[in-house]
């Protein structure tokens, strides 16, 4: 036995606040040198019932942003509320809601001025309150899952709502993200004030929000809403130097290109975007714009989709924003705008994507400047036929390492890998995100307890580890070394601490040997 | 404009008595002597080589007409030849008799056409029926026939480089038999037959000596003819045809020139180029025969560059007669009596000069607008390298745009000449390493060539000054650097960390950290502890840098004490030691600078726990948990009785 592992069963057994938790804080006694791993048990009331009932997912009940200063006095407490949906909610619901928020916010202001709410639990739903400009609220409410049990006697169901299901990071994270994808299209709140007054901001917000709100899935959001990360391709050195060369080719010919930002497979390689906008962008790409056009070199040779690649067209380059057809003598020259940070302030771009096969390549080019006919087809020109070639070289490069590699390095276990300090995400557990849902291959009670790891990583500066035995033979280890956090689930039967703590050992060393990782 | 001449005349020429009634004066191209003999040499011959300042000077007596005169190697033995059927020799070797001695040569009837010096006592005599080649005795004052082969000859020609000799046999005269000589051996090599542009009728001599030039070129022996136009058929003007003479094995036509013009020519090597003047338009075409036309399969070429002449010259004035107020007078430039040898030599008897025709490669930059060919062109050469830096950052300079493209294959061309190089080192250092025993295999060392640009030529000539230049943007910047080490490690060169911190030096200076660190995420900076040190130095201004650091020296292995320094710079005590003991290094470290870094912790538990551990190591070590006063550990025993008393000390574990 590895003498690590004599554990020094002055176990301090605790429970959790909600009950369910049973946490066991075991110190191991590794030469006295007690390294801070936790311990906890857990057990599901999901996961041990198997009685007939309904359940219902969490879902939006509404979604409010207002400025307190925009009606102080009283009877114009309608000019505070700047957006809300549902909007068929009768005018004074949606006054007392905000002034509800308005004051939860107002009351908690005076424990802790420098940390305001962040959330307010109910037995039916769950607010969230941000305020990402001074004076703007911005608010969400969801509704708690809910079981429906089926009555014997001919009764009406019983609902009973799991009140402690939704994760505050989680939902907050998600929170944040409706405001930074608004702002990534739109600009500050503060923005559209100066420019057009409220009923600008009002504007674009009932613009924005009545779409965006659609695309929120509550049910599916999990720990990697609150990453946020950014997915990177790998990539060996030559071929990532051959991006580097293309990249730095296509800006120096065509000047008005300020930032380039290079992807493969919906995977980031290279970014010229500073990592803060590149995140929020990276998630637009991603989960809206990549989905929603679908390969049509994948596509069968009659389909419409598919490029004529008689002719001229010599590459498989197309616009996925702006013309769909260069050749179209009616085509629009239109593309997003986006805003990112700059050194004053934000500066407004036009946001061109442009992609053959797998390899994507956002250019991104002032504002200010007039894109033509002319210049699409020059870009189109330039970049087509390189990007091509690029794209079939990472292709093949790719195949090959994976060769090198081997299939028994492909990673049998269930992780998530995230580190802050370049947001990089690795995840063996998500399928693939798609526009609508993230498909994961786990109960969602497992994820479930990744959050709640994380909710404790966040809590404590130091490195440390939790080991979790779930239910059904499922352990779940979250390590956080420096800035980075690794959770993995295993399923063996029979498995004990000694020997998960072994296969996590296994798995850091096969698939992170080449960060300082401590163990 | 001066400018623009890429051809000239070198500066100190060897100077002689112009050829004159009296005087006559003989050329030796195998030891590149001009011979000065006055009245037949009664009144003194003066000889005067390339390099050596000092001139002989000698009389010998007047036996007749001087017709051909040479030292043999290191002027041993002068070979004088006055008749058609004889050789005289006089010792030059002080403790040897100086007395004349004479060969006639054996085949009877025959008449001498000349002879060379193919070593410092060999030498080859050729007559119109044959060639005798002899070993001279100068102690004996005799000579010993070697070896004779007969054969019709017209005129026969030396390249004293590889020590061939070409006879011109048969009728025309364009059937050409050489012979090698290499240490008292003589070898038939296999005879060629120079395609004629028209066939004389009846058949005559139609080859002449003045047409054909024998030459090395990038180490190859050729065959340089010079097909004039004819009239019959419609080819536009001259072409120069090169026949490779290989050591083994035919000869084949390789190379035509295409000189599309007509008149007067004479043939230069120079540099390995191939230069041909024209007289009737004075200039010269220079030629590259590794310079391919990619379109074409036949190995046509065209001159690299358009036609110029010769630099202007300038006859210095020298000696007594030069008065101050005279100036320079210009000299002829292809002049009627100039004569050419090989390989580069121009002769003026009329005037007493001895010039070596050099190409200068400034010129030739403004003359080749194509970046790439001009990289070809100059990497062939021999003082390149300057010429070549200075090509590379002047192209960094004219910001022009789609200049990148152009950067990248002139990296490209000097990563492949630094590789190859370091190919042939790495191979000749592995060949001497293994085969130190086997004395059979004799390594050659590479040469290198200034061709050979490498990193640290890059850096201090180009990249350096390149990155501190205010006017060049430095997306400019990141990308010609980036451009390089992507051509370096497309050779697979390793890239030297000086390139790499001026990459992190230009990020850092326009704060693209977030660059920076993609860069280190896909390992495009190689792992180093130099980088290593650089970035942890970064960490103030961008604190990631710390991450990049620590896995760095994790992936180079060799790093463990500084991974340990670092984290306990942090107060990661018990991160460091963990660190420590997952690497195996535990039983070795210092006791103190842990307790040291734990008690500034002021982390007491901290204290307790690696105070603990180190306790348990002396226990495991020494049977002892108390430490040693080499360990100089007195005063955390005495912090830890002040904090946890003398009882929590751990006891002696008696067996």
């Amino acid at each position: 036995m590895d003498e690590c592992f004599f554990i020094f069963v002055e176990a301090h057994l605790f429970f959790a606040l909600q009950g369910t938790w049973h946490v066991i804080t075991v110190y191991y006694r590794e030469e006295h040198f007690h390294s801070k791993i936790s311990l906890m048990l857990m057990i599901s009331p999901r996961m041990a019932t198997g009685m007939q009932e309904k359940q219902y997912s969490p879902s939006l009940l509404s979604f409010f942003i207002y400025n307190p200063k925009f009606g102080p006095r009283e009877g114009e407490e309608e000019k505070k509320i700047l957006f809300y949906h549902p909007s068929e909610v009768e005018k004074n619901e949606k006054i007392r809601n905000v002034g509800l928020c308005e004051a939860i916010v107002q009351f908690t202001r005076t424990f802790c001025p420098s940390k305001p709410a962040k959330s307010l639990h109910t037995q039916k739903n769950r607010q969230f309150f941000f305020e990402p400009e001074e004076n703007f609220w911005i608010v969400m409410v969801v509704r708690n899952p809910m079981v429906e049990k089926a009555n014997k006697e001919g009764r009406p169901a019983a609902t009973e709502y799991q009140e402690e299901e939704l994760l505050d990071n989680v939902y907050g994270a998600v929170l944040q993200q409706c405001y930074s994808m608004y702002k990534l299209f739109n600009g500050t709140f503060g923005r559209a004030m100066e420019a057009g007054a409220v009923e600008l901001l009002t504007q674009k917000l009932e613009k924005f929000f009545y779409r965006y709100l659609q695309t929120l899935h509550l049910q599916s959001c999990d720990l990697l809403d609150v990453f946020g990360g950014i997915s990177f391709f790998p990539l060996d050195k030559m071929t990532y130097l051959k991006i580097q060369s293309f990249v730095n080719r296509v800006e120096e010919s065509l000047s008005l290109i300020k930032y380039t930002t290079f992807l493969y497979n919906d995977q980031l390689i290279w970014s010229s975007l500073e990592q803060d906008d590149m995140r929020i962008l990276y998630k637009y790409l991603t989960t809206s714009l990549f989905p929603r056009h679908s390969e049509p070199e994948l596509a069968g040779r009659d389909s419409p989709l598919r490029p004529e690649v008689a002719g001229n067209l010599l590459h498989y380059g197309r616009f996925l924003t702006g013309p769909t057809n260069l050749k179209d003598p009616d085509a629009k020259f239109r593309f997003p705008r986006i805003f990112v940070n700059s050194s004053d302030g934000y500066e407004e771009l036009h946001l061109i994507v442009y992609k053959a096969m797998s390899a994507a390549v956002c250019f991104m080019i002032s504002a200010s400047e007039e894109l033509g006919r002319e210049f699409c087809e020059q870009l189109d020109g330039l970049v087509g036929p390189q990007l091509t070639l690029l794209a079939s070289d990472i292709c093949e490069q790719y195949n090959i390492n994976r060769r090198i590699s081997g299939p028994e390095k492909e990673p049998q276990f269930k992780f998530i890998y995230f580190n802050h300090m370049n947001l990089a995400e690795k995840s063996t557990i998500h399928m693939r995100k798609t526009a609508s849902v993230s498909l994961t291959s786990v109960h969602p009670d497992l994820m479930k307890i990744l959050g709640d790891i994380h909710a404790d990583f966040v809590r404590v500066d130091e490195d440390e580890e939790i080991i979790v035995k779930a239910m059904t033979d499922y352990w779940v280890v979250g390590k956080k070394s420096d800035q980075r956090e690794l959770y993995v689930i295993l399923n063996q039967k029979n498995a004990n601490l000694i020997e998960v703590n072994e296969e996590v050992k296994r798995l850091c060393a096969t698939q992170f040997n080449n960060i300082f990782f401590l163990d | 404009m001066s400018e623009e001449h890429y051809l000239e005349l070198c500066e100190s020429p060897v100077q002689f008595e112009n050829a004159s009634a009296v005087n006559n004066v003989f050329f030796d191209e195998a030891n590149k002597q001009v011979f000065a003999v006055r009245s037949g040499g009664a009144t003194g011959v003066v000889v005067k080589g390339p390099d050596d300042k000092n001139s002989i000077a000698f009389r010998m007596d007047d036996k007749g007409e001087v017709k051909c005169i040479k030292f043999s190697f290191e002027n041993k033995i002068l070979a004088v030849q006055r008749t058609s059927k004889s050789v005289d020799f006089i010792n030059f070797i002080p403790e040897y008799p100086h007395l004349e001695f004479s060969q006639e040569c054996k085949t009877k009837n025959s008449s001498l056409l000349g002879f060379c010096w193919t070593n410092w006592n060999e030498i080859v005599f050729i007559t119109d029926q044959g060639i005798e080649f002899y070993q001279v005795f100068p102690d004996k004052r005799s000579l010993k026939l070697l070896k004779s082969q007969s054969i019709n000859v017209n005129w026969y020609m030396y390249c004293p480089e590889t020590s061939v000799i070409l006879l011109s046999t048969t009728v025309q005269g364009n059937v050409l038999q050489p012979f090698a000589f290499k240490n008292g051996t003589m070898s038939k090599m296999s005879k060629f037959e120079i395609e004629l542009p028209a066939v004389p009728k009846p058949a005559k001599l139609s080859l002449s000596e003045r047409d054909i030039a024998v030459a090395t070129i990038y180490g190859q022996l050729y065959v340089m003819y010079l097909k004039h136009h004819s009239r019959t058929a419609n080819s536009p003007g001259a072409e120069v045809v090169l026949y490779h003479l290989p050591r083994e094995g035919p000869c084949k036509k390789t190379h035509t020139l295409k000189l599309n013009t007509t008149g007067k020519f004479a043939l230069n090597v120079v540099d390995n180029l191939v230069v041909v003047h024209h007289q009737s338009s004075q200039t010269s075409f220079i030629f590259d025969i590794k310079m391919k036309d990619p379109d074409s399969t036949l190995n046509i070429h065209l001159p690299v560059l358009p036609p110029w002449s010769i630099h202007p010259y300038k006859i210095p004035l020298t000696g007594p007669v030069a008065v101050a107020a005279q100036a320079p007078v210009s000299c002829e430039l292809y002049s009627s009596t100039w004569s050419v040898f090989q390989p580069d030599i121009i002769i003026s008897a009329s005037e007493g000069y001895l010039w070596h025709l050099q190409v200068k490669l400034q010129p030739v930059v403004n003359l080749l607008q194509d970046k790439g060919k001009l990289m070809d062109f100059l990497l062939r050469r021999r003082d390149c390298k300057m010429v070549i830096l200075s090509v590379c950052s002047q192209m960094l300079i004219k910001g022009d745009k789609g200049n990148l493209p152009v950067v990248a294959t002139v990296f490209d061309k000097l990563s492949q000449v630094y590789k190859e190089y370091l190919e042939a080192e790495q191979s000749y250092t592995t060949a001497v390493e293994s085969g130190a025993s086997r004395a059979s295999t004799v390594h050659k060392r590479p040469v290198r060539t200034q061709a050979v640009i490498d990193q640290s030529d890059m850096y201090t000539h180009v990249l350096s000054t390149f990155t501190e230049r205010k006017d060049s943007s430095h997306k400019f910047v990141i990308a010609v650097l980036m451009e390089y080490i992507r051509s370096l490690n497309q050779f697979q060169i390793t890239v030297q960390h000086y390139l790499y911190e001026l990459v992190i030096k230009t990020l850092v200076q326009h704060n693209l950290f977030y660059m920076l660190h993609q860069f280190l995420q896909y390992h495009v900076l190689s792992d180093s502890k130099p980088l290593a040190c650089l970035l942890l130095s970064l960490e103030s201004t961008y604190p990631p840098a710390h991450q990049l650091s620590l896995d760095m020296l994790k992936r180079l292995s060799t790093a463990n004490d500084e991974i340990v320094e670092v984290l306990l710079s942090k107060q990661q005590v018990l991160g460091a030691l963990r660190f420590v003991r997952s690497v195996g290094g535990h039983d070795n470290i210092s006791a103190r600078k842990f307790l040291d870094a734990a008690r500034q912790t002021k982390d007491q538990m901290l204290f307790y726990t690696i105070f603990r551990f180190f306790e348990q190591r002396n226990q495991r070590l020494r049977g002892s948990p108390s430490f040693t006063p080499g360990e100089h550990c007195e005063e955390h025993v005495a912090f830890f009785k002040q904090l946890f008393g003398e009882q929590a000390l751990m006891k002696p574990v008696t067996v």
